[in-house]
């Protein structure tokens, strides 16, 4: 059903506070100018064997002013929703911007800030696909869902602790520039999560088992079985997997072929496409915090990413996708376009002070700022790796495959700071015996370089096995901010990879 | 809109008036008043820099039932005159809606008011770095000049932070955050390295005395060597170990590890108190009046979780030690979690200081290794993500220099690498803890910055695999 933007939003003094800034940094020299006013609610609820455990509820309102003066970035934000004190924050914010430029000039840098070109988009709206905002759902009502299902969880043997959440954010931003774009903006999305945990007293050894249904850009219609997901089904699995693999034997290290499902799969993408495929990363502007990356520029066009198999996609259009937008933070209208094609590297992802730095046309929509005082940053679009169109079931990947271990879930994940070196966990790992799943696996860990593991896929499930995961937690830029994103994927297949027995890498 | 100006406002006022507007059974009210500025450069020159003030008032409404006292939590941002009442209103719905809060408490009371509560909240602005500035250009030319390129990242933040509670607290807290953190590369950036400084006023950081620290650095890694994945002797510098000790104080929740399900349970129940954890006589501790690192000294908690109660907010926080002489001596507790466990009182607390007595200082410590064999010295950890609960079992990797110190002497740089390991082993391996000082966590510095440790020496420290990225 589609939504229109609220209210409550609109009747805000948008416009006014946006030309009160906007003209104030025109008079104070601005070349360009940027205003943006946001509105985040993000609700979390917490429940501990079915009871509440902590909640919070958190609205954050303010606004941002960014400048380009004398070739240098600026930018200030405030909360205070008076014109006077919006063209006090552009002022500030040119401020920064002469600071900067000093300091530019003191160290003999002739470095000047400009923007890739961008139609002029007035007055557009936009609002994500979802039914019902779960901001309109009593908070009774999540809580009572939650501890519903914990309360069947708990119901299994099994289970000594049920843990749940639930995060939901509806998210409202208003654009203004002094080109004469203005958009408006509302999303909506949100996490549920269930854990249960099985402890044996005796032994002292506990293990657990986390639902794998992905956070979501959709509404409260993702829990009650409309929104593509069936919880049911899930909950009702997990003891009996977690009984099993409480008894189930630890791996044998060595090199085995992993079927991967995409609720796996989708983490090592985000750390070693999606990360490595932002350019400001690669240009040096995270250098010394995120990181770099080893997908540089030079090799835009040539770099062997992975396997002729490997397509993968940035995507700011996605339906339900975290990351999906109408416009980014500046302006920018969502779109589409190939990252690595055929297992080349053939695109990265942009902002519009990076495009017209390396001499791209324009922007592909990636710039993205967490609230309304953070400045905006390049942020991951949703990456995503294509599917076979008709490329085989996760079956008949399973059945293709002598003596392998099959992946689901994520959790624990780690990269290296130019996005080579990685460590991930799961969820779930079954045996594959003679293409069939012959029982779990504990302590499983598998490590890999970015490009052997791509390189290494010799298998890409169908359509049908496509599923969008995603997080709401990445992480970036200083001061830090984090992003939500989506990373759509469907099951693979991947050779010889090295496989770690976690209890051993602890030397127990 | 009436409106309530932040910039000149009296947040005690507010958290007044919203006490006034309560109706329910009990009330906590925090404003916490924000400012802040930070610089950010790249390759010698700035990039992204701003400043930001804000405010943030929430509201913990709690009321009672037949079934017992229920909590309910909203912040808001911006907030106006007119903002309040609806404030107050929406946390009481939230309580009314939330159900029975399992870790429900009387709030505290009998706490003597802050002497300054009513003074306006102090802040920071591009002001704090006057003299900073101007010193960062001349180490970008400096660097320019020396080949070498300078990223980094300055900031400094301001939170002044009131509570009031219906049972009469009236707390105030003023909390300047400052770090500063720079790394040089060479230009074909293949030789990297970093340094970190916490501060409290950019008064005591020195950016051209930290890019000849780096500059030393690099020199350090014209000569590079190549070493396999292994069990090294390795020198971990402060920072490291924040790094793995801050993350082994939030895994040290008392209820967790009652429950069975974490490294500080024990075997057939309970918890590991009282269980030595390290032959060095190493002390953990936390303290609000710890000189240079002080924090606040009650509890400000904007929502409940393992770790802290809204019910305990105002409870006064005294020094704490989580190790005492190699021993487990405390985990964290609320007051509910530690009626359910039976442990004392220990609320979490914003700083973390590791001291063994040692007196040899960084330097000291690398000129006593490499003798009977190669010792690693690193620069710091990055990326660390637990792997298993059971153990602590922590991946991540080294970053900015890993150098090999032979006889005494740093001779080469070493490849990175991705290392899998337990603080809580570490702990019971390390063989020697040199000087305890003050130290930046690179990894957790977004989330704690309050931290003074000692450099570790651990005999076998587990590279698990090598990482090829600089």
């Amino acid at each position: 059903m589609p939504h229109e933007v609220d209210e409550s939003f609109l009747a805000l003094p948008l416009r006014a506070l946006a030309d009160a800034a906007l003209a104030r940094a025109r008079a104070l020299g601005a070349t360009h100018a940027d205003f943006r006013l946001e509105r985040v609610r993000s609700a979390a609820w917490r429940l501990r064997d079915a009871r509440p455990a902590g909640s919070s509820d958190t609205t954050d309102l303010g606004y941002a002013v960014r400048v380009v003066h004398g070739g240098a970035w600026g930018f200030a934000s405030g909360v205070d929703l008076t014109m006077d004190a919006a063209a006090r924050v552009a002022s500030q914010a040119v401020e920064m911007a002469k600071l900067s430029a000093r300091v530019i000039a003191a160290a003999g840098s002739d470095e000047r800030v400009e923007l890739a070109a961008e139609p002029v988009y007035a007055d557009r709206t936009w609002v994500s696909s979802y039914e019902t905002d779960p901001f309109t759902v009593p908070d009774a009502e999540k809580t009572g869902l939650l501890a519903e299902w914990s309360s069947r969880l708990l119901a299994a043997p099994a289970v000594s602790h049920a843990d749940a959440s639930l995060l939901t954010v509806h998210e409202n931003k208003f654009y203004a520039d002094t080109a004469g774009t203005t958009t408006t903006q509302q999303r909506v999305r949100l996490h549920p999560e269930l854990t249960a945990v099985a402890v044996d007293p005796e032994s002292g050894e506990f293990e657990s088992m986390r639902t794998i249904a992905p956070p979501v850009g959709r509404g409260w219609e993702y829990l009650t079985g409309a929104g593509g997901w069936d919880w049911d089904a899930e909950l009702a699995e997990i003891p009996e997997l977690l009984a099993e693999k409480m008894r189930a034997p630890g791996v044998e290290p060595g090199r085995y072929d992993l079927v991967v499902h995409p609720s796996n799969l989708w983490l090592t993408i985000h750390e070693s496409i999606g990360h490595a495929t932002e350019l400001d990363r690669a240009l040096g502007y995270e250098a010394a915090y995120a990181g770099t990356s080893f997908a540089t520029f030079d090799q835009l066009g040539s770099l062997r990413y992975g396997s002729d198999l490997m397509n993968v996609t940035g995507d700011r259009t996605a339906e339900h996708g975290l990351a999906t937008v109408g416009y980014d933070d500046e302006g920018v209208a969502a779109q589409s376009w190939n990252l690595v094609k055929d297992g080349t590297l053939v695109g990265y992802q942009l902002d519009r002070r990076i495009a017209k730095l390396t001499g791209f046309e324009r922007s592909n929509g990636c710039a993205y700022a967490d609230s309304p005082a953070h400045v905006p940053v390049q942020r991951m679009a949703n990456v995503s790796l294509r599917p076979a169109p008709d490329g085989p079931s996760t079956e008949e990947l399973i059945s293709g495959v002598e003596r392998g271990i099959y992946v689901v879930g994520d959790r624990s994940w780690s990269i290296d700071m130019q996005r080579y070196n990685f460590q991930f966990t799961g969820q779930r790992f079954f045996r594959i015996e003679n293409g069939r799943l012959a029982g779990q696996l504990r302590d499983v860990a598998y490590q890999a370089t970015t490009t052997d593991f791509w390189g290494s896929m010799k298998a890409v499930g169908g359509p049908e096995t496509y599923l969008l995961c995603g997080a709401f937690n990445c992480g970036k830029a200083q001061p830090g901010q984090v992003a939500a994103v989506s990373h759509g994927c469907p099951s693979a297949l991947f050779e010889n990879v090295n496989i770690l027995n976690t209890t051993q890498e602890a030397g127990r | 809109m009436s409106t309530v100006n932040p910039a000149s406002g009296k947040p005690h006022e507010i958290v007044e008036r919203a006490l006034e507007l309560s109706r329910a059974d009990g009330c906590v009210v925090i404003a916490d008043e924000h400012s802040g500025a930070n610089l950010r450069w790249a390759g010698n020159a700035l990039t992204t820099n701003g400043v930001t003030r804000g405010r943030t008032l929430t509201v913990i409404a709690t009321v009672g039932g037949a079934e017992g006292t229920a909590s309910g939590v909203v912040s808001r941002s911006a907030v106006t005159a007119d903002d309040l009442e609806p404030l107050v209103r929406a946390a009481e719905a939230a309580a009314r809606e939330a159900g029975p809060a399992e870790d429900a408490q009387p709030l505290v009371e009998g706490v003597p008011e802050s002497p300054d509560f009513t003074e306006p909240p102090a802040e920071t602005s591009s002001g704090v770095f006057a003299a900073f500035a101007p010193a960062l250009g001349e180490s970008f030319a400096r660097a320019r000049a020396g080949g070498r390129e300078l990223y980094g990242f300055a900031a400094h933040n301001l939170t002044s932070s009131y509570l009031g509670t219906s049972t009469g607290l009236r707390l105030r807290h003023d909390q300047p955050t400052g770090t500063l953190e720079l790394n040089a590369k060479s230009p074909d950036r293949t030789r990297s390295a970093w340094a970190g400084r916490p501060t409290r006023d950019f008064r005591d950081v020195d950016p051209l005395a930290l890019d000849a620290e780096l500059a030393r650095r690099l020199a350090w890694a014209e000569r590079r060597t190549e070493l396999p994945a292994g069990r090294y002797e390795t020198l971990l510098p402060p920072t490291a170990v924040a790094d793995l000790l801050i993350y082994q104080q939030w895994s040290s929740t008392a209820r967790d590890a009652a429950e069975g399900r974490t490294v500080f349970s024990k075997a057939g129940g309970g918890t590991r108190v009282g269980e030595r954890l390290s032959g060095l006589p190493l002390t953990l501790r936390s303290d609000p009046r710890e000189p240079g690192l002080e924090s606040a000294p009650f509890v400000l908690a904007h929502s409940s979780g393992d770790d802290a109660s809204v019910f305990d907010n105002g409870l006064p926080l005294e020094p704490t030690e989580w190790l005492r002489g190699g021993e487990l001596n405390r985990l964290i507790t609320t007051r509910h979690t530690a009626g359910l466990t039976g442990l004392p009182l220990a609320p979490g607390m914003d700083n973390l200081v590791l001291d063994a007595g040692g007196s040899r200082s960084l330097d000291d410590m690398v000129a006593a290794s490499g003798h009977d064999g190669p010792c690693l010295l690193l620069t710091c950890l990055w990326y660390i993500r637990e792997v298993d609960p059971a153990t602590l079992l922590l991946t991540g990797l080294t970053r900015d220099g890993v150098y090999l110190v032979e006889k005494g002497e740093v001779t080469a740089e070493v490849n990175n690498f991705r290392f899998n390991e337990s603080p809580v082993s570490l702990l019971g391996r390390a063989t020697e803890a040199g000087v305890t000082e003050r130290t930046l966590p690179r990894e957790w510095g977004d989330w704690f910055t309050r931290a003074a440790m000692p450099a570790l020496r651990v005999p076998d420290f587990h590279m698990s695999s090598v990482s090829q990225g600089v």
